[in-house]
This record gives structure tokens, sequence and C-alpha cells, in this order.
């Protein structure tokens, strides 16, 4: 077949879609999105009639995967790092239930935390779980780990981690793609009770479990994606893991590195290659990307063997992704660096847009809030977060996805009347309604603000479940409709909007207000997309 | 044969699409070839690069070290500034010279464009004007890879491939709109290099 070139992103789709993929399910964010805007556009994906719609957060994802592979099909869940941990408890207890249909777990972190608010570490989960993970260190293995993860997953009776970082998220190089695999046919699993986790189950599940591990210590020792590379010089080992093994060849022109290697990308880790490796050389150096997991594993917590180089003894920084040059440091090589930057170069940060209903939002805001001085906003995370820089300096945190509306609740409940909440559609539908259900049973004294521009913007405009559906959830949810008001956020309704924000800050309950009007990026696609179709 | 680029703009300014037309070109041309973008919050007005890298043997790191770019592309003055360290001794900076201004504390124009002057190998080319001679200032982007492609190794009539393979879906006008750019961007480089 033909070589193309794909994002890291990109290649897992193509290899989950020839792989034998009956269903993805996944909630966006940076840097896993474009897996599933992959699969949506794909013709064949469409042609095998794979699932392949968002759904409404992480858990939601993660536990129609799983029923999808209790069917006996093939599943694969796609989300950022800190998805996981929305997901975290359906995820931990895939681990104990097992699979019947092959399940594939895509986290995508985000060291240096290029748009994220860490840059936790997914190994730690799949560790945690006792799973094993799949690293891509380029574009081909993204595409050859989703292919071959789920005849893993099912070998194993597991789910199998696909972890990757947002460099190879969003780099591109040229992938083979192999033949394509039919999907599984609906089977129901041999033992009935399998998924039933009621303690007595649980408990043969889970020592199932820790039996199956050195089956999975056998499949990395002997897994292609693993390997011992020879070297001359025993000085030291170098152990690199998934991307970082790039960074360190880089450095070797000829791509011949003097020092004994382990590459690894699949775990847990080769028990068999990282013992020659340590018996072999006077000295190891752990690369890998995210948090020291491997090193700290090698080291043990006495640290009583031969010395381990890492970024726990400083020889490459404690945080922040890697690159190139701190790996050439790490390895002893002067660096080159060009001139400096002339001190004239200032900040770009990013804003939001002109014509953003957000920002309308925020001064309608700030003047209902003058009476009542600054220190009460409690926001949450989407493009509206840009509301904490200037010219608005409007909100006071921004936490994790759902946390504006229950930390107003409990800043209520502390004494800080009015508090107020600000949070995006498509945030609501992911975890702000069960937090709006605490606040309507307790009567709580908030102003929460949906600002309702029909999309989920930060990620790029995706889909919001949110969408036509708001008013009718609140109302659901228990909030008296006296007090839910939906407004237009633009400039010739300034007062008439600060007149009803003030109205609802004095009310002592819960009042929702939704301010809508379309994202003008999605606005601006749509049009341009309706005058295409009118044209063709 | 390696050319490492750093490609460089504003979040909406089409540095992608000169990403993508020097790949087009690079894969008709049986190179092998890595480029990394950013994505998500550099959507809003942030600044933008690309890391891209083409070469006629396999490439390791997705990312270009610091001191071994071999060309910066900039379809704005002061980002081209931004990604000097990367830039090796012998490098090009191509930069255009029309500010895009959204931020309250951006420096005077003369003054970035005198530190663009300052690098030992560079182009100065304004051009929104060019672009708007050919037809259009949106093909601000395609005049840049035009005066650009000068320092590829990649023959030009295979960058001209890539444009009409990036344009081909959007009718032979828009092909030729910015074929005309990419030539004229590249007439530049060769009088003023
Ligand atoms: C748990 C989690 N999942 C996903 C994300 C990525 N993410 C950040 S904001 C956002 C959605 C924002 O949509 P919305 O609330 O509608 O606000 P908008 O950006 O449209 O203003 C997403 C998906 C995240 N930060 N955390
Ligand atoms: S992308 Fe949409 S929601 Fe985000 S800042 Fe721009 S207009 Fe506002």
């Amino acid at each position: 077949m033909s070589k193309l070139l794909m994002l890291g992103d990109e290649a897992i789709a193509q290899g989950a879609i020839d792989g034998g993929l009956s269903g993805i399910y996944a909630y966006p964010g940076t840097p896993s999105t474009e897996i599933m805007e992959f699969v949506q556009v794909s013709k064949q994906a469409a042609d095998l009639n794979i699932h392949r719609q968002w759904s409404a957060n992480e858990k939601t994802a993660m536990e129609s995967a799983i029923g999808m592979s209790y069917a006996g099909k093939r599943a694969m869940v796609c989300f950022k790092h800190v998805g996981l941990n929305v997901a975290a408890d359906a995820f931990m207890n895939a681990a104990v239930t097992g699979v019947n249909g092959g399940l594939i777990v895509v986290s995508a972190d985000d060291p240096s935390m290029h748009s994220s608010q860490n840059e936790q570490d997914s190994r730690f989960y799949a560790k945690f779980a006792m799973i094993p993970i799949l690293e891509p260190a380029n574009q081909q293995e993204c595409y050859d780990m989703a292919y071959y993860g789920f005849e893993l997953s099912e070998k194993l009776n597991v789910p199998v981690m696909l972890r990757i970082t947002t460099r190879l998220a969003h780099s591109r190089a040229d992938v083979l793609r192999k033949e394509i695999k039919k999907q599984n046919d609906i089977k129901l699993p041999s033992d009935p009770r399998q998924f039933v986790l009621l303690p007595a189950i649980a408990r043969k599940n889970y020592k199932n479990l820790l039996l199956n591990q050195p089956s999975m210590e056998m499949e990395s020792e002997k897994s292609a994606f693993n390997s011992y590379i020879q070297g001359t010089n025993t000085d030291m080992g170098i152990i690199a893991t998934g991307i970082a093994y790039n960074y360190l060849m880089e450095n070797y022109p000829d791509r011949k590195c003097p020092y004994p290697i382990v590459k690894v990308s699949q775990y847990p880790l080769p028990k068999k290659q990282i013992t020659e490796l340590y018996n072999t050389c006077k000295s190891i150096m752990v690369l890998e990307e995210g948090y020291p997991i491997v090193e700290e594993m090698i080291k043990g917590y006495l640290n009583v063997g031969k010395p381990i180089h890492g970024r726990l003894d400083g020889t490459l920084p404690r945080d922040g992704e890697l690159n190139p040059n701190i790996v050439a440091k790490a390895l002893g090589f002067t660096v080159t660096e060009g001139q400096p930057v002339p001190s004239i170069v200032k900040q770009r940060p990013p804003s939001l847009c002109q014509g953003c209903g957000h920002r309308d939002v925020y001064e309608d805001l700030n003047e209902a809030l003058k009476e009542y001085g600054t220190g009460r906003v409690f926001a949450d995370i989407g493009c509206y977060t840009l509301g904490a820089l200037p010219p608005f300096n409007a909100i006071n945190s921004c936490v994790d996805m759902g946390a504006s509306i229950t930390m107003a609740k409990g800043a209520a409940d502390a004494g800080l009347v009015p508090a107020v909440a600000v949070i995006g559609d498509s945030t609501f539908t992911h975890s702000g309604m069960t937090g709006l259900l605490d606040a309507v049973v307790e009567n709580s004294p908030i102003t929460v603000i949906i600002s309702d521009n029909s999309t989920t913007g930060m990620t790029g405009g995706q889909t919001s479940s949110a969408h036509g559906r708001i008013v009718e959830i609140c109302k659901g949810l228990g909030v008296h409709p006296d007090h839910i008001k939906v407004m237009t956020p633009l400039k010739k309704f300034h007062e008439e909007n600060v007149r009803i924000m003030k109205e609802e800050l004095a009310y002592q309950g819960v009042s929702v207000l939704i301010p809508q009007r379309e994202c003008i990026q999605t606005f601006a696609r749509r049009k341009k997309e309706e005058k295409k179709e009118s044209n063709d | 044969m390696k050319n490492d680029i750093i490609l460089a703009g504003v979040g909406g300014q089409g540095i992608l699409s000169i990403a993508a037309a020097i790949g087009l070109a690079a894969v008709n041309n049986k190179l092998y070839i890595k480029q990394s973008e950013v994505h998500g919050m550099s959507q809003r007005g942030g600044d933008v690069q690309s890391h891209l890298r083409i070469s006629d043997a396999p490439i390791a790191s997705d990312l270009i070290p610091a001191g071994k770019a071999d060309l910066i592309i900039s379809v704005e003055p002061m980002e081209a500034l931004r990604y000097l360290p990367w830039l090796s001794a012998e490098g090009w900076v191509v930069t255009n010279t029309v500010p895009f201004n959204n931020i309250p504390d951006y420096p005077q124009t003369e003054e970035i464009l005198a530190n663009v002057k300052k690098v030992k190998n560079h182009i100065a080319i304004d051009a929104e004007a060019i672009a708007k001679q050919a037809g259009s200032a949106r093909a601000m982007n395609i005049v840049m890879l035009g005066a650009a492609s000068l320092f590829l190794d990649i023959p030009f009539e295979r960058i001209e491939e890539g444009i009409r393979q990036l344009f081909g879906k959007k009718g032979n006008d828009v092909v030729e709109l910015n074929l005309k750019a990419l030539r004229a961007g590249r007439e530049f480089s060769e009088k003023n290099r």
C-alpha cells in the first residue's frame, strides 16, 4: 500500500480502522482531538459504519467503549491526559473486568503544558491499573500499535493503553498501511458474569489480573517495539522510551550511538533487556518524555545500586518536554545555539477573538458586579478562560472541567455571596450538570452563567452535546423557571443584560443566565460550507 | 541533503498551508519529511510555529535542534526574530515586513526591521503588496513560500506542483493566482539575495 503523510493522531486513527475497529468514543482535548476527527471524515469509516460520535465526557466515552468490548467488538477511546482523571473510575475497573472485544485507551499527554493545566503522565495510571502500555516513537509506530493493540488486548484480556505526547500527536511523517482486518462479529463474553464486579467476582478477576502480569511482561520482552541495541562503550547504558529515542538518535547523525540502548515502546518494562543493560554497563541514563517513572523504578527507593541518571538527579530537567538539545546536554555534547532573541520581541499571548460573545458576557458581568467587588467569579475551562487576562481580568478560578459551579457553591456555603460561576455549554454538559443539582438541592445563592456559543470552541469547534438542550436540562435539574434567563451577548443589549444580571445576583437562590450567540469561528465556517454546497 | 525549516507567524496567517505545500513537494520528490505543528490555544491570535524537516535520509527528531535550522520563513517580522536561537550561522531568514499588531506593546516596525537586517543572510519582503499585485492579499503566505523556495533543495517545478495539488479543489483561478504569487516571491528573492 502507498505511503501517507500523517499526524501521529491520524496514524492512530487509520491504524485502528485498518485493525478492525467497530467504534471510537472520545471527548475533545488537545492533543488528542484529531484522532476522532480523522475517523469522522474518513470515507472508509463511514462505509464500514464505524461508530464515531463525540461523547458528553471522557467517562461516558470510556464506559461506552467498555460496552462495545463486552459485545465482542473492537473499541477505542481517546482523550487528553486530564480526561483520564474523569474516566478513571471506569478505566481502573475495566482492568478488573477484562475485555471481550479488544479495547484500546488512548491518553494524550501534554508535557510543557502547551494547552493544559498540568503535565501528568498517563503511564502512572496504566501501572496503577496493571495493564500494558504502548508508547510509540514515531508515526509509523502510532499506526502499527493501534493496529496491533486490539489483538494484544484480546490475547491478554485487558484494556491496553496507547500513550502519546503532544509532539508526536501533532507531527506529520509518512506512514505505510497494512491490510485491512475485518471487524469482530457480535459475541457475548463466555463467562456471563465477567463484567459483574460484585466483590466475590471482583476478587477472582483481580487475582487473575495479578496472575496475568508475567504474561504481560513476556509480551514486552518479545515485542518488536522493544529492542536491545548493542554499543561499544559500556560506561553507560541508555533506556530511551517512546519519542525520547528520537532525540537520542538525533545527536548521532550516522545513527550510531556508542552506548548500549534499550528502546522501550511497550510496557511493563522488558525485564530481560533492562537487566542485561544494567549488568553490562557501569551506569544507566533514563530518557523519558514525562515524569521520571522508569527512572524511579530502576533506581528504587534506597538507590543503592549503580548510578542512575535522569530527571531525578538533575541530568535532565525535572519538568517539561524533552528536545534534542536537552538530551544533547545530558549526553555531554556542547549545544550550538543561534543568536539570542532580540529584547524588543514581545510575548504574543492568545486572546478571545474579536467579536466573540464571551467578550460581551465579561463586559456585562464586570459592570454588574461593580457594587459587590472583585474576587467572586469561578470560571471553568474553555475559550472563556481567557477572560482571566487583560482587558477583562474577570475571573478568579479555572481548576478542572465543571469546577466553576461547585466552587461557587462551596464559596457561597462559606458566606461569599453572591458567588458567580462562568461555564461554557460543552463544559456544562461535560460535568457541570451534577454540580448544578447539588446547588439546587441546597438552594445555594449562586448565579451560574452558561456562556453558550453552540460549540466546543477551545478545541476547534466540535459538536457540543449541550446544543439546544440547556434550558430544558436546567429546568429538569430543578432550577426555578423564573430564574433561568436567556440573553444575547451583544453591545446593543449591554444595559439590559447588566440589569438582568444585577437582579439575579441579588436573588438568594440558584439562578442560571444563558447568554447565547454562536462562536464566530464556527459561524464563519458554517457560512462558507453552506455557500460551497449551494454552489455545487 | 537536508533542509531544516522553521515556519513562523500568527494564528490564522496560513503558515500551515506553506508547510503543506512544501510537504507535498518533498513527498513528490521522494524525500523524507517530518513536520510538527502547534494546535490548540495558538488559534486565538497567539504566535504559531512549525518545524519542517526534509531530508534524503530518515529523520530522527520531530523537532529541529537549536542552532541547526537552515531557514526561517516568517509571515510576520517580529515572529521571525523569536526563532533566531534556532538559526544556524549560515542560515537564511526570509520574512514578510508587514507587522501583525494585535498586542498593546508591539515594537516600532523600524526597530524590528533593523534587527532583521542584522542577520547575516536575510530577505525582507513586503509580501502583502506583492500578493495584492498577484491578485489577492490572501496569497501573502504563498509569496513567502516563493521567496523562500530559492533556499530549498527542491526543484521549483515540484513546488509549483505542490501548489496545484493544494489548491486544485478550489478551481483554476485560485491555482493560477497562487502560482503567480509564488513566482513573484521567487523573483524578489532572486533579485535581492
Ligand atoms: C477533562 C478535560 N477534558 C477536555 C479538556 C479540553 N478542553 C478544554 S476546554 C474544552 C471545551 C470547552 O468548550 P465550552 O465549554 O463549550 O467552551 P468554549 O471553548 O466553546 O468557549 C475542552 C474540551 C480539558 N481541559 N479537560
Ligand atoms: S473560537 Fe469562538 S468561542 Fe473561542 S474565542 Fe474565538 S469566537 Fe470565541
